[in-house]
C-alpha cells in the first residue's frame, strides 16, 4: 500500500517535545510486571470446521426468520399442490405429468429460501453482529462455510420434505387417470405411452424431488453468496428477485422476427425454466429437456459467487 | 501483550490513525482516551484484524490477531454492546459464540450469572435496554477466560451500580495479570480505573505515560489568594508585586485571584512586604479532565458552537442581520472576559503535535490506489 516516498511526504510525529514526556519504556508497576500475563487453567483448544457448524446451526435455529421462511415454504409447496392435484383429479382426463402440479407452489416456495438464504448472512451485517462473530473467528472463509454448509443442508432438507409430501399427494390422487388422445406419445414416459394411463417414472420422481429440492437450496445458496458481495438485505433480495424473474418476464416480450431467437435462448436460461423443467414442464427446451442440465449450470454460477463471496470477506473490513 | 508499531488507517482521503505505536502491558488497566472520532474504535477494530492497517501492523503476544489459534481464548472483546442479532436470545447468542471457540455450554450459564443476566438469559436481546446489552457484550468478552481484553466504551448506558461493577470488574482482570485495554472519552471515569493512559487526538499519539505521570506532567499548580474584600487598592497592590515577581496572575470571578509560577511561602512574603493581607492563600492543582481538554483541544473534530437560533428567529429588520447585539450568551460558569480555563498556561506549555496539516494523504504518488479507495 505505501511507497518509502508517501511516508517521507508526511511529516512524522515529534516523538519527544521538550515538555511532552513520554514514558512509554520505563519500568511499569504493578502485581505482575514484564511481558508474563495470566494464562487461563482451562486449556486451549485447536479449533475447526466443526465447531463453526456447530455455531452456525445454533445461529440459524435460533431465529424467527427460519421458522417463518421455511414454514410459509412448506405451506405454500404442499398447499398449491393440494389445490392443483385436487383440480386436475375433478378432470376426466390428465393433460401433464402426473406430478407437475408440484412446481407452482415451489415456484412461489424458492422466493422464501431465497429471502432466509439472504438474511443468513446480511443480518449478520445490519445487527453489526459480523464484527462478534469475526472478532471469535477470525478465520472468515471458515465461518462463510460454515454458513453455506448449514444453510444448504437445512434448505435442501426441508425442501426435500416439501416435495416429496406433495408428490405423494399427486400420486394418490390423480395417478392413474387417462392421457388425452391428442397428445403425442413421444410428449409421454414409456409406461404411460403403452398403458395409455399417466404415471410417474423413477426419472420424474427423481426430478421432482432431489432435483426441484436441489435447485432451490442451490438457488438460496446463490443468495447467500450474493449477501455476502452485496452486504444489505434489500439489495441482495431485489437482486435475486430480479435474477429469478427478470430474464423470463423480459422474454415474453422479445417476439419480434428480428429477437425472437434471443428471447428463446433467454427463456431457456431462466432460472424459472430449470425449475419446471424438473418438473418435466419445460417453457422452452421441448421434453427431451430434464432440468438437470440448467441444475448443473446453476451450481456453476453458485460456486463462482461462493468463491466471489470468499475473496470479498477475506480481504474487506467490516 | 499488544504491540502496535507505526499503525495507520486511511479511509480515502481521510486519515483515521496516523503512525500510532504504542505498547499494551499484562497485569495492570489501560486507558485508551480521546475525543470523539479521534480513531479510538478504528484502532480497536485493527487489533481485532476486522480492519487492515493502511500501514503498520499490531500484535497480540506476538501474533497479529487473525493468526491467533483459537483467537476467542486469547483475547476478549466489547466492540459495541449491540453488535447483537436481536431477535436471538441472550443465552444462544452466547452458545453460538462459545461453540465457535470450542467452549463447552457450561461456561455460558456461569458467564451470565458473572454478568448478571441469568434472568434474562432466554429472552430475546432486542429488548434489552443499552446496559444490559453492554453486561451481553461483557459477557461475550469473558467467555474465553482470555489473558488479553478489550473494552471499548464498556461504561456506555451503565447505571452508577453498573458503573462501579465494570471498573471493579476491569481491576480485578488486571490483577489476575491480564492484559486489560479500555478505550473512553471520558478523563475523570479513567482517572479512577486506569493505571497507564495512552491518550490520541486526531488519530496521533499524544501521550502514553502512567496516570500519576499523566496529572504531575499536565496539571497546573496554582495558588488562589483572596484580599479582603471591599479594598481593590489592595488587590492591585498584590498583583502588581507578584506580576514584578514572575507570577502569572488571574483575577477569578469572585474576586479571588489565581497566582502560578510561584510558590505559596513567597507569594505570602510578597504579601506581606507589600503591606497587603491576606483572607486566603489556598493550593490548588488542575483536575485530570483540564489536563486531558487541553491535551486534546487542538485535536477535537467535532466541534460545538452556540445556537444562535437565527434560523427562527422572525424575518430581522433591513441590515441587520444575524443574532441581536450583546446576547453573545456567557460560557456557564465563566465570567464574561474571564480566559478559558482551559486555555494553555504561559509556563510549561505542551503542545500537541500539529496534526499534519490537512489530509496527510500523501500528493498523488499514486492515483489508481486513490481511486481504489474512493471506490468504497
Amino acid at each position: 500500500m505505501s511507497t518509502p516516498r508517501q511516508s517521507q511526504a508526511v511529516p512524522p510525529v515529534p516523538p519527544s517535545q521538550p515538555g511532552a514526556p513520554r514514558a512509554a519504556s520505563q519500568a511499569f508497576p504493578g502485581p505482575h510486571p514484564g511481558g508474563h500475563g495470566y494464562a487461563s487453567p482451562i486449556p486451549v483448544r485447536r479449533t475447526h470446521l466443526g465447531h463453526a457448524v456447530a455455531s452456525e446451526w445454533t445461529k440459524i435455529r435460533s431465529v424467527r426468520s427460519t421458522v417463518w421462511t421455511l414454514a410459509v415454504m412448506f405451506v405454500l409447496v404442499l398447499g398449491i399442490g393440494l389445490l392443483t392435484a385436487f383440480a386436475l383429479g375433478s378432470q376426466d382426463t390428465l393433460e401433464m405429468p402426473v406430478l407437475a402440479g408440484g412446481f407452482f407452489g415451489l415456484m412461489l416456495g424458492q422466493l422464501c429460501v431465497i429471502t432466509l438464504g439472504v438474511l443468513v448472512i446480511t443480518s449478520e451485517y445490519s445487527t453489526g453482529m459480523i464484527r462478534t462473530t469475526l472478532t471469535a473467528c477470525p478465520q472468515r472463509g471458515r465461518v462463510l462455510l460454515a454458513k453455506a454448509l448449514v444453510f444448504f443442508l437445512l434448505s435442501f432438507t426441508v425442501t426435500l420434505a416439501a416435495c416429496t409430501l406433495t408428490a405423494l399427494v399427486q400420486t394418490a390422487m390423480i395417478e392413474g387417470k387417462p392421457v388425452p388422445e391428442y397428445i403425442d406419445p413421444r410428449m409421454l414416459n414409456e409406461e404411460t405411452a403403452a398403458t395409455g394411463q399417466a404415471v410417474a417414472s423413477a426419472g420424474e420422481w427423481l426430478g421432482a424431488t432431489v432435483g426441484a429440492a436441489l435447485y432451490v437450496a442451490l438457488l438460496g445458496l446463490l443468495s447467500l453468496a450474493v449477501g455476502t458481495l452485496l452486504r444489505s438485505t434489500p439489495g441482495a433480495i431485489t437482486t435475486m428477485i430480479g435474477l429469478v424473474l427478470l430474464p423470463f418476464i423480459v422474454s415474453l416480450f422479445l417476439f419480434t422476427e428480428s429477437v425472437r431467437e434471443f428471447g428463446e435462448k433467454l427463456r431457456e436460461y431462466s432460472v424459472l425454466n430449470g425449475l419446471s423443467s424438473l418438473f418435466r414442464i419445460p417453457f422452452e427446451g421441448g421434453s427431451a429437456d430434464t432440468g438437470w442440465p440448467l441444475l448443473w449450470l446453476l451450481a456453476g454460477v453458485t460456486l463462482a459467487a461462493l468463491i466471489g463471496a470468499y475473496a470479498r470477506i477475506s480481504t474487506r473490513d467490516v | 501483550m499488544i504491540e502496535a508499531v507505526g499503525l495507520t488507517k486511511r479511509y480515502g482521503a481521510k486519515t483515521a490513525v496516523y503512525n500510532l505505536s504504542f505498547q499494551v502491558r499484562p497485569g495492570m488497566v489501560t486507558g485508551f482516551l480521546g475525543p470523539n472520532g479521534s480513531g479510538k474504535s478504528t484502532t480497536m477494530r485493527m487489533i481485532l484484524g476486522l480492519d487492515a492497517p493502511t500501514e503498520g501492523h499490531v500484535t497480540i503476544g506476538g501474533h497479529t490477531y487473525r493468526r491467533l489459534p483459537n483467537a476467542p481464548r486469547q483475547v476478549g472483546a466489547l466492540l459495541d454492546a449491540k453488535a447483537v442479532h436481536g431477535g436471538r436470545s441472550a443465552y444462544n447468542h452466547l452458545l453460538c459464540l462459545a461453540q465457535l471457540s470450542g467452549i463447552p455450554a457450561r461456561r455460558v450459564d456461569e458467564v451470565l450469572g458473572v454478568v448478571g443476566l441469568r434472568d434474562v438469559a432466554k429472552k430475546r436481546s432486542k429488548g434489552f435496554s443499552l446496559g444490559m446489552g453492554q453486561r451481553l457484550g461483557i459477557a461475550a468478552a469473558l467467555l474465553g477466560d482470555p489473558q488479553v481484553l478489550l473494552f471499548d466504551e464498556p461504561v456506555n448506558g451503565l447505571d452508577p451500580e453498573g458503573i462501579l461493577w465494570i471498573r471493579n470488574l476491569m481491576k480485578r482482570l488486571a490483577s489476575e495479570g491480564r492484559t486489560v485495554f479500555v478505550s473512553s472519552h471520558l478523563m475523570s471515569e479513567m482517572a479512577l480505573t486506569a493505571d497507564h493512559l495512552i491518550v490520541i487526538g486526531r488519530g496521533q499519539l499524544l501521550a502514553d505515560m502512567s496516570v500519576k505521570d499523566f496529572i504531575a506532567h499536565n496539571s497546573a499548580e496554582f495558588a488562589r489568594v483572596r484580599t479582603p474584600d471591599g479594598a481593590p487598592e489592595q488587590r492591585d497592590k498584590l498583583t502588581a508585586a507578584l506580576a514584578e515577581a514572575g507570577g502569572h496572575v488571574l483575577p477569578e470571578p469572585d474576586g479571588a485571584l489565581r497566582v502560578s509560577g510561584l510558590p505559596l511561602p513567597r507569594i505570602s512574603d510578597l504579601a506581606h512586604g507589600a503591606d497587603v493581607r491576606l483572607w486566603e492563600l489556598s493550593p490548588h492543582s488542575a483536575s485530570l479532565e483540564e489536563a486531558y481538554m487541553r491535551m486534546t483541544q487542538g485535536a477535537v473534530d467535532y466541534r460545538s458552537t452556540e445556537d444562535t437560533r437565527a434560523g427562527l428567529l422572525a424575518q430581522p429588520p433591513a441590515g441587520h442581520a444575524g443574532p441581536p447585539a450583546g446576547h453573545a450568551a456567557p460560557v456557564p460558569g465563566q465570567a464574561p472576559g474571564q480566559p478559558n480555563p482551559y486555555a494553555v498556561p504561559p509556563q510549561q506549555a505542551w503542545q500537541p503535535p500539529q496534526p499534519p496539516a490537512a489530509a496527510p494523504v500523501p500528493a498523488p504518488a499514486d492515483p489508481t490506489e486513490r481511486d481504489s479507495e474512493d471506490a468504497r
